[in-house]
């Protein structure tokens, strides 16, 4: 536990600051009322606002997301690997193959359908 | 002294050191952009414009805070401040001097791994940003930031992989360490030669996830205005900022850490303090190559952005990681530790 004593000490200190400059900036700015409806809407190079901007999405971000999930953890699986690989010698080596061969089989695949198409995606 | 009070001295000290390079380096950049498109840049405050910095904080900080109608509130004021912690939480494994002296955390053994997870944290402020700001601009820019940060985390997690492996340990002391071999002469050494693929990715990859040109296009003005921070002014406008540039000084200082060498330099031995000096040095050469692409480059477009993090850097970075993984199994010249 003692090895993350020093990161949870950055981290009360460094929301500390966050506070402390989102405080300063309460504290010193002005508070004028607003005289119209103008200057709280939402910036939208000048028109009024048309509908709220929380609308549906291209569906391609969530499957950019999922996809990234799947493959992150693979990197991760990489790094303990990476640590012992001098110890686990060839056998690691031709584990690690194997978990590749899957995952790359699988990326490979969602290349050959268009998934990773950014400009296609929406047929 | 105990162990806390120690810790939180230098936890302080640091947090100090990096608001300090982050205010000069908002003036560096401005002045080096301005003499390479034949400007003078700030000038005025101070001597050589060295007030600047002061001048922009104390004018943000006297700026009305306004908080536009619809906003989700809790979120729109947490998001900038998850955009600057983990920017500076990174600085807790990487060490800036020889000894565990300069490292914050120098008893963790798994800093590879814990700043490929911090990195990734501060997407979560940007997205949440955009999303709760109640404008079409922001929303826009909060997801194109976050699909390009994610699809380009993979090339860099990997190339990091490749420099643990390197060095057998995810430790950024021991990374430092395996970059001085005995049989090595000085810079050979460097992850740099010996790693160039994984260098080269990890440079493509750092510079779009932190966002700046050519990959800046979180927050390209002619289609996005300001992108997720459109909502945002005054002081939570400077909190994007500042975590912006201190993200830039952390992949900086990442990269001297990963492929230059870290601290490393002569006469560390007998001056340790010296190595503080190289290592801050390397930093300023990264961030310096940080400005002069941004004043070189045109942005990129976001299908060949996305394009190349998925169908490029992805497959090239995790076929270097076998490439390596064999030849350091082959026990080449190089690869031995």
């Amino acid at each position: 536990m003692n090895d993350f004593l020093p990161i949870f000490v950055l981290l009360v200190l460094a929301s500390g600051l966050v506070s402390l400059v989102l405080l300063i900036s309460v504290l010193f700015g002005p508070r004028r009322r607003a005289r119209n409806e103008t200057k709280l809407q939402p910036y939208e190079s000048g028109m009024r606002p048309i509908g709220p901007a929380q609308r549906r999405l291209p569906v391609r971000f969530y499957l950019i997301a999922v996809l990234f999930i799947l493959f992150d953890i693979e990197v991760v699986f990489f790094f303990p690997w990476a640590v012992a690989l001098r110890e686990l010698g060839w056998a690691g080596l031709l584990s690690m193959l194997i978990f590749i061969g899957i995952l790359e089989a699988g990326h490979f695949w969602l290349w050959r359908r268009g998934a990773l198409e950014w400009e296609k995606m929406d047929k | 002294m105990p162990v806390v009070v120690e810790v939180t001295l230098k936890s302080a000290a640091l947090i100090f050191v990096l608001l300090t390079g982050f205010a000069y380096l908002s003036l560096l950049e401005r002045k080096f952009i301005a003499r390479l498109q034949a400007r003078i840049g700030p000038n005025r405050a101070g001597p050589f414009g060295l007030l600047q910095p002061v001048a922009d904080g104390l004018k943000l900080i006297f700026k009305e805070s306004v908080t536009p109608k619809g906003v989700d509130k809790p979120i729109y004021f947490l998001a900038p401040a998850l955009v600057v912690v983990p920017a500076l939480m990174l600085f807790a494994v990487i060490p800036v001097g020889k000894g565990a002296t300069f490292q914050l955390a120098s008893d963790l053994n798994v800093g590879a791994l814990y700043v490929v997870g911090v990195m990734s944290l501060a997407v979560y402020g940007i997205a949440l940003a955009g999303w709760a700001s109640n404008n079409k601009y922001a929303v826009l820019g909060g997801l194109r930031a976050a699909a390009q940060m994610i699809a380009y985390e993979l090339g860099m997690g990997l190339s990091v992989a490749a420099v643990v492996l390197m060095a057998s340990s995810a430790s950024l002391a021991d990374i430092v360490a395996a970059q001085y071999p005995e049989q090595y002469g000085g810079i050979l050494g460097w992850f740099l030669f010996r790693q160039p693929v994984a260098a080269a990715i990890f440079v493509i990859a750092a510079f779009a996830e932190v966002a700046r040109a050519p990959f800046d296009l979180v927050e390209a003005e002619q289609e996005l205005t300001a992108g997720f921070m459109t909502e945002y002014g005054g002081m939570k406008f400077a909190l994007f900022f500042m975590g912006e540039y201190v993200k830039m000084i952390a992949v900086s200082a990442l990269f001297t850490t990963f492929f230059l060498g870290g601290w490393s330099g002569p006469f560390v031995n007998e001056a340790p303090i010296l190595s503080v000096v190289y290592f801050t040095i390397k930093v300023v050469v990264c961030l310096l190559a940080f400005i002069w692409v941004r004043a070189t480059l045109p942005r990129v477009r976001y299908d060949k952005l996305m394009d190349m993090g998925w169908k490029v850097l992805f497959p090239v970075a995790l076929a270097n990681v076998l490439v390596t993984a064999v030849l350091i199994l082959l026990g080449l010249p190089g690869y031995r530790l």
